[in-house]
């Protein structure tokens, strides 16, 4: 990361929280609370659509984000991270369960209704390259938001628009310029210039940097880091790199087949996870010195994801774990906490707590 | 809500990236897809004559009065005198081309062919200019409709292109225009049947651009930038209008200028089968159906014949060019 990290955090907005570091404060109310939040995108066939099936994308995914923490949402391509982010901003319908964003129900409500609400929850977009429209310049994305919200600004919108793209460290006389004049990691800092022109409390990251080179990956991190610092934001960055998301978060969700099987501080889940999922995932992560890797057992999971329109019942990781038995056919593990701020759904954790360690290999 | 974000000790940080941009001290001014599109074209000598070729047309077309009282004579002026009485050919060799009569004289009544291919461009160029802007009207906006809502609105319009695609248009516009009376819905003679060729010809080649303008919105509304907006708060009409259309402009600027030839030809065709503006207005069409009598003469043919050539081969070059300039990559 070039930018100069000595000048930040400058703690302009009142009752800034102190950095987020380990254990963050979990203070108050939570921001976002999502609760069995659901997802089944119905299969149809024939003439006359008849459903014939669901694709369970999301299927009960519980969760809290407190002001000023980063939660981070991992899991495989298809596990429906994406779409809980989608179903949060309410770009599509949740199918069951709700969604409360600083105490009030959104599930349902109007797009009328939410439009107020919009300029409090932004969302940043994967794909740099889809996410700005080709035939806007750069001042009129940003200034987007001001617009469609119908918002005055005191120096006029183009004075407000300058002032965030200096925030996102571009050059405030690009003003006029097109998306396709950027590079890829100027392109993401446009996106997050425009999720943040409202000043939104709550952001949703989706993948917002996996579609970047590695190199401008940490820039972008970063950045997001800083601005999380200079304006009190909330994160809910949903990842598929788990080294990503240990830099950037508070607390993990690991999630696997629609539904969050593990939660935890990020120190407690990369210190010691308890669900095998994780551990699997974990054991996955390269480690680019060699002989840091001998030390290490890699999880080899067998079999593919198993399909979301037909998943396993009962526990949904049972087909490819290896202390399956038949209790986890039978019987799907609640999300329970284990140790302090730690949930996991297995009903034989490993790294348990002493009573739960007769479970443990 | 007032400033909305404090940028107080941030401003002065400039990661290099941008100090590199902002070093050459100009103003910096974004170039947008247009404005390269319209660069590649300038480059492409091929397309610039088909424009050049097309202007030209315009113009003549506009001021044929002028052009004919300079070069010709009325087009309706009867020069039988310079006519043989007995065969109907022209007196004086290649149909009595001379720098009096530039293009000759038709057989039989001896009007100035000159004029006439000059005049014709009017007629050609204004059925062909409506009808393209009405079928690209219809077939844009029904094209949006049906690509972002999708749903049942797109199986109902979708089918109705099916139904316009299949229709034998040919048959019912002869069979139309041959049944249409003097007058109607306030006009009457030429008006009325330019009219209604115009509506002919462009209602029922719409569904040729809807077909692209539905296919490209709905892979347009799949991208990001659709849901940004959408997360912002923006309702469905901002998205048409402000996000989808402009990104829709540059097909609907091809698919009009390669519309515009086809035009031409169908309503030549619909001239040429007599069904078209009636005589004694010129058209090409009308013209070459006359010339079928006189074969023996070529030029008689040959004039209305390359007119519509020109026309069209000029359309369709600098649609073509234009389509490469907006896309490089169809190449």
């Amino acid at each position: 990361m070039t930018t100069p990290k000595d000048t930040a955090p400058v703690s302009d907005a009142p009752g800034s929280a102190a950095a987020p570091g380990e254990g963050a404060a979990r203070q108050g109310e939570p921001l976002l609370s999502v609760r069995d939040l659901q997802k089944h995108f119905p299969v149809t066939k024939g003439l006359l659509q008849r459903q014939v099936g669901a694709v369970k994308a999301v299927d009960g995914v519980t969760f809290d984000v407190y002001p000023g923490e980063t939660l981070g949402l991992v899991g495989e391509s298809g596990c429906g991270k994406t779409t809980t982010g989608r179903l949060i901003t309410r770009l599509l319908e949740p199918t069951g369960g709700s969604v409360a964003f600083e105490g009030r129900d959104i599930t349902h409500m109007s797009q009328g209704h939410l439009r107020p609400l919009r300029r409090d929850m932004q969302m940043i977009f994967q794909d740099p390259y889809s996410s700005l429209n080709p035939r806007h310049t750069v001042g009129t994305i940003v200034g987007a938001p001001f617009r469609i919200q119908g918002i005055e600004t005191e120096h006029g919108v183009k004075k407000a628009v300058q002032e965030i793209l200096a925030l996102v460290g571009l050059n405030p006389e690009h003003y006029n310029r097109y998306p396709h004049e950027f590079s890829g990691g100027q392109r993401q800092r446009i996106g997050i210039a425009r999720t943040l022109a409202l000043k939104p409390k709550l952001i949703i990251a989706d993948e917002p940097v996996s579609a970047l080179d590695v190199s401008i990956q940490a820039q972008v991190v970063n950045l997001l880091e800083d601005l999380q610092n200079e304006l009190n934001l909330t994160y809910v960055v949903i990842a598929h790199d788990l080294s990503v998301v240990r830099h950037i978060s508070d607390r993990v969700a690991v999630m696997y087949l629609g539904k969050v099987v593990e939660i935890a501080d990020r120190k407690s889940l990369y210190g010691a996870p308890m669900h095998p999922y994780t551990n699997a995932l974990l054991s996955a992560v390269p480690i680019p010195d060699p002989k840091g890797r001998a030390g290490r057992d890699r999880i080899r999971l067998t079999g593919d994801v198993p399909s979301p329109l037909n998943p396993p019942p009962a526990c949904r990781f049972h087909t490819r774990c290896w202390k399956a038995q038949e209790v986890c056919k039978q019987q799907e593990p609640p999300l329970v906490e284990l140790a302090t701020g730690h949930k996991v759904a297995c009903h034989f954790p490993e790294n348990a707590p002493a009573q739960k360690a007769d479970a443990a290999v | 809500m007032t400033a909305p974000l404090d940028v107080s000790g941030t401003s002065s940080e400039a990661p290099p990236e941008t100090v590199l941009e902002g070093a050459s001290g100009k103003a910096i001014a974004g170039r947008s897809l247009g404005q390269i599109a319209w660069m590649r074209l300038k480059r492409d000598k091929v397309a610039m004559a088909g424009a050049t070729v097309v202007v030209l047309l315009i113009v003549m077309a506009l001021l044929a009065p002028l052009i004919v009282s300079w070069l010709g004579h009325p087009p309706d002026e009867f020069h039988e005198d310079l006519v043989d009485p007995n065969t109907g050919v022209p007196v004086g060799a290649w149909g009595g081309m001379s720098s009096d009569f530039l293009f000759g004289l038709e057989p039989s009544n001896g009007r100035d062919l000159f004029s006439r291919v000059v005049y014709g461009a009017r007629i050609s160029l204004l059925i062909a200019f409506l009808a393209t802007i009405l079928s690209v009207l219809i077939g844009t906006i029904l094209g949006v409709v049906a690509g972002y809502f999708r749903g049942w609105v797109d199986t109902l319009i979708s089918r109705a292109m099916d139904v316009f695609l299949a229709f034998p248009l040919l048959v019912f516009a002869i069979a139309l225009v041959g049944a249409i009376p003097e007058s109607a819905f306030g006009l009457t003679g030429d008006s009325l049947r330019i009219a209604l060729l115009i509506f002919i010809i462009g209602f029922f080649n719409w569904p040729y651009i809807g077909r692209i303008i539905r296919g490209q919105t709905l892979s347009l509304r799949e991208r990001e930038f659709v849901d940004a907006a959408r997360s912002l708060g923006a309702r469905g009409p901002y998205i048409i209008f402000r996000e989808l259309l402009p990104n829709l402009i540059a097909p609907v600027l091809i698919y009009s200028t390669l519309l515009i030839p086809s035009n031409i030809l169908f309503e030549a065709a619909l001239s040429f089968l007599g069904v078209g503006v009636r005589p004694p207005t010129p058209t090409w069409g009308g013209m070459l159906a006359d010339a079928v009598r006189y074969y023996t003469i070529p030029h008689f043919t040959i004039f209305p014949g390359m007119a519509i050539f020109i026309t069209v081969l000029a359309f369709n070059l600098f649609g073509d060019g234009l389509r490469d300039a907006f896309d490089p990559r169809s190449r």
